[in-house]
């Protein structure tokens, strides 16, 4: 598809917008059904221990209180909280619901009060007694793994949850052949995702019709319907999911949550709808947490540069439960761990370790920041080693454009790529050579001041099936109306990605109509039947593939009608412009307008042509996407205080075809955004008896406007092979790619004083404490 | 036992009887069914509960429905005048100042009293003013690419 013509590559503002921006959408808090009721949840303050008794006599009593429940009431009723991707090795342990004899982490659902409205539900709560008794806690994954470490679930007799290797090529003899072999263990942080809409959720039971509509913020209503059965006793084609407007997640609604079931069998059993929304502490203490890895990386490499081997044992501390995708999220920090380098070995290790906290999974990026700050930090740490340009060392382990689709050791084919080509255009773009000498003129007068470079690849557009546990395909559906009017269903599921509009711009060109005649549909599996949902930056990728094969298909079928309405043969009919004409007569053209009600009225038809013009489609991709680029970061570090401040921010990004460049740019800062907390101001704390010390938005530092840089921003283009656009996904690369080159910034900065690494945060307080003792000198 | 409490909302009279501890944001979303004020955080963090109370922003998640009584409250629905969209509303479409949009009410509401009272600001004056609501999707650079559209707008129309 041309990136010249039509809506496919303009920056359009998004259809989207007007309820947005006016305050009219329905987000799930929005919603409020006749009867409803209201559910708050009580969950321990510990992090482990046992339930001796619940007394929920007094909340019984408490006004307005419908209903008090707790473990015993429910989770004989509600089915386990489910996980998709265990290992073949993994300990799986019984997540009910609400907590049955013990807590394992704070924030873990006790009891739920319903009540006829939020103020006196959560009032009720108060009056829930219960009696605990602490047990041992363990928030420390390597003290998990200690012999007389207290366990996360005694039953287990271990802390380790699963063990997960990947491993090829001839690992010793690299080892051996290397000039040098450098190591440098490294900590990814627990971070929290904070969406600034919490979780919610609203059941509605119908009993005559025994169906349940579940209103629920979340990223993956299909997955919800298909998983939501084994939970409460409701066929999935009684089950209807509805994702409004859904107020940010970041991979945190990439889960079926204990409360998703828990209203919808609060509704059934009450027979009223019962509405849950999450407050922010519980979102911080209960809501899935991303990364917290911690990492012994050795890498071999030749004198000049060149990389040969890189293994790493790596402790995944996953929290006190599997959800959905726990464990698969350090697998995918294995499979990219030689980020866009040549190597002739590698080898990774993990450990998933149980702790006393919330379970970890997806968080943007999901595995891939992990593994693109583990080499880039490397390649700088390298390069430092070696006494060599970090540029030189990068290209010299680039694979050249013309080795691609390139097979890497984690049996990966990447797709496409021009690694050389981004840096390059990144390091014009920053005026490299300009760049580096005012670091070299601000080291000469005393300052702090640093270069960082990030070139990063990603996986993403989650993937062909074979890959994924539950299908890695898209559905979509196109509806030509009797209006002429087109009805455009996808089964993913954008919560603020675009997609009504990007979806759109594909469709009108594709079916050569004015874009204000399409309208986009999804998120609600009664109309979206089938769907696979957004995650993984997949949404555009796969999910435009499925709107493009139904237009064929839409196209071939009305190209018969066109034929015989124009009494002519199907071979002869051109489509062009959004009409169908036969050949050398384009006047006597046919518009979707004028075939529409020819379709839908069926008078006139071919003979065994099925009335309707409407298709839907699967699409199955062969290959994930590979998107890649550079990162140019400069950063001042004042002396004094320990701050950080970007001074100089480049970024060239290469996501193939852009459908809209400006929400590509959107997609990109806010993932920046993302890094730019990571690498300078945010961790999840829990103290050593399991307590969350950043429960609230007040101790969790997220970035603010004032943090943010002004960027410089281009991008190269190398479409992707696998997909009909020739695109790649664009959701988490800023979150990806930039981490690294922040904090490779920092570094640099703090090169001269001797100092090699530290862990992200690199908060004020933590650079302050590296370099003071270094001024006392 | 409950009071009653009247405040006018976007010009119009609202009076609901309420407990005395009733939010001022849940007033307007449960009382006045008027949602587009939102809940992030209800601890005055996030700013996506911000109202124009007597002109002026206030978070609407700490402050009481009883306070407000006899006041007049804007808030995002009463923005738009005529089906005309507010000059921030436009240069957040126009500038893809929005994602999710959920922190988007607050950041617009904030803006418009940025622009009241400084009606050429820099960049950094545009960061500082909303500094008070946190976006977790945007990256914050096109909310302020919003804004200074808005403001351009502004003068352009008062020209
Ligand atoms: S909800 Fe009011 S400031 Fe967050
Ligand atoms: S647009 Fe989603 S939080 Fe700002």
């Amino acid at each position: 598809m041309s990136a010249a013509k039509g809506y496919f590559g303009k920056p359009m503002k998004r259809v989207e917008d007007p309820r947005l921006i006016k305050g009219i959408a329905t987000y799930v808090d929005d919603i409020t059904l006749p009867g409803m009721l209201h559910a708050a949840v009580l969950r321990s303050p510990y992090a482990h221990a046992r339930i001796n008794n619940i007394k929920a006599d007094a909340a019984k009593a408490s006004p307005g209180v419908v209903g008090v429940f707790t473990g015993a009431d429910v989770n004989d009723k509600c089915g386990l909280v489910p996980c998709a991707s265990p290992m073949p090795d993994s300990k799986i342990p019984k997540h009910t619901v609400l907590a049955s004899d013990r807590v394992y982490f704070v924030g873990h659902p006790v009891a739920v009060v319903v009540a006829v409205d939020r103020y006196a539900a959560r009032d009720a709560l108060d009056f829930v007694e219960v009696d605990y008794d602490p047990l041992p806690v363990v928030s420390d994954p390597e003290k998990a793994l200690e012999k007389d470490s207290p366990l996360t679930h005694p039953e287990f007799r271990t802390n380790v949850a699963f063990t997960w290797s990947v491993a090829n090529g001839g690992l010793d003899a690299a080892f051996k052949r290397a000039h040098r072999v450098i190591k440098q263990r490294m900590i990814h942080q627990r971070l929290t995702p904070m969406a600034i809409e919490p979780r919610g959720c609203v059941a509605s039971w119908h009993a005559g019709e025994g169906t349940l509509t579940l209103y629920t913020s979340t990223q993956i209503p299909h997955l919800v319907r298909t998983l939501l059965p084994g939970m409460i006793s409701v066929p999935e084609n009684r089950i209807r999911i509805v994702a409004p407007e859904v107020g940010g997640a970041f991979g945190s609604k990439l889960n079926l949550y204990a409360e998703e079931a828990l209203c919808s069998h609060l509704a059934q059993r009450l027979g009223a709808p019962v509405k849950w929304i999450e407050s922010r502490r519980e979102n911080a203490a209960a809501t899935i947490h991303g990364r917290d890895q911690i990492g012994e990386y050795e890498v071999a490499v030749k004198k000049d540069g060149t990389l040969l081997a890189i293994k790493s044992k790596t402790l995944a501390d996953i929290g006190a439960y599997c959800q959905l995708n726990t464990p698969a999220i350090p697998t995918l920090t294995g499979l990219m761990l030689t980020g866009c380098y040549k190597c002739k070995a590698m080898r990774m290790d993990v450990v998933g370790v149980y702790t006393h906290k919330m379970a970890t999974d997806a968080y943007r990026g999901a595995g891939r920041p992990e593994a693109t700050y583990v080499i880039e930090r490397l390649m700088d740490i390298i390069a430092d080693e070696l006494k060599l340009d970090p540029v030189k060392v990068r290209l010299k382990n680039f694979p050249k454009p013309t080795e691609f689709p390139f097979d890497t050791l984690t049996g990966l084919t990447y797709d496409s790529g021009n690694y050389q080509g981004a840096l390059k255009k990144a390091q014009q773009i920053s005026n490299w050579n300009k760049l580096t000498k005012q670091r070299d003129a601000a080291r000469k007068s005393g300052k702090l001041f640093g270069i960082g470079l990030s070139t990063y690849v990603e996986i993403c557009a989650l993937g062909p099936s074979k890959m994924m546990s539950a299908g890695g395909w898209e559905w979509g559906c196109v509806r030509i109306e009797m209006s002429g009017k087109v009805t455009v269903i996808t089964g993913a599921t954008p919560h603020g990605q675009g997609q009504e509009t990007s979806f759109a711009q594909i469709a009108a060109d594709k079916l050569g109509v004015p874009i204000e005649d399409i309208v986009v549909m999804r998120g609600d599996t009664a109309v979206a039947h089938y769907g696979r949902d957004t995650y993984g930056s997949r949404a555009t990728v796969i999910g435009g593939a499925a709107i493009l094969m139904c237009i064929d298909k839409i196209i071939a079928k009305a190209r018969k009608l066109a034929a015989h309405l124009l009494d002519t043969k199907e071979k002869s009919v051109e489509f062009r412009d959004g009409k169908f004409s036969a050949k050398g007569k384009p006047k006597k053209a046919l518009t979707w307008k004028q075939l529409a009600p020819e379709a839908y009225v069926a008078k006139n038809i071919p003979q065994n042509w099925e009335p309707g013009l409407e298709a839907s489609s699967f699409f199955e991709p062969p290959n994930c996407t590979y998107p890649f680029g550079t990162h140019i970061v400069a950063v001042e570090v004042d002396r004094d205080t320990g701050e950080v401040k970007i001074v100089k921010y480049v970024t060239v990004d290469d996501c193939g075809h852009q459908v809209n460049p400006l929400l590509v740019e959107g997609q990109l800062q806010g993932g920046i955004a993302h890094s730019i907390g990571q690498a300078l101001f945010e961790r999840t704390v829990y103290d050593e008896n399991g307590q969350l010390l950043t429960g609230e938005f007040m101790d969790y530092a997220m970035p603010r406007a004032k943090d943010i840089p002004e960027y410089l921003m281009d991008s190269t283009v190398t479409p992707s092979p696998s997909n009909p656009m020739g695109i790649k996904g664009v959701g988490e690369a800023g979150t990806i790619g930039a981490t690294p080159a922040i904090a490779n910034a920092v570094m640099d900065a703090l090169s001269p004083l001797g100092i090699r690494h530290l862990d992200l945060p690199l908060t004020p307080e933590k650079i302050w404490r590296a370099i003071a003792p270094v001024k006392v000198k | 036992m409950k009071t009653v409490v009247n405040i006018r909302v976007n010009g119009v009279e609202q009076k609901h009887e309420v407990e005395p501890r009733t939010l001022l944001v849940h007033f307007l979303r449960d009382c006045c069914r008027l949602t587009g004020t939102h809940v992030g955080c209800e601890t005055s963090i996030c700013g996506a509960c911000t109202v124009l109370f007597e002109g002026k922003a206030v978070k609407s998640c700490t402050l009481l429905a009883v306070q407000a009584d006899g006041s007049e409250v804007t808030t995002i629905e009463g923005l738009a005048g005529d089906g005309r969209l507010h000059p921030v509303q436009e240069g957040f479409w126009e500038r893809h100042g929005l994602q999710c949009g959920y922190c988007t009410p607050g950041m617009i509401m904030m803006a418009v009293q940025l622009l009241e009272r400084n009606p050429k600001p820099t960049r950094e004056e545009i960061s500082h003013a909303i500094e008070g609501n946190l976006c977790r999707c945007t990256g914050y650079s096109h909310i302020i690419d919003a804004i200074e559209y808005a403001a351009r707008k502004i003068a352009e129309v008062k020209k």
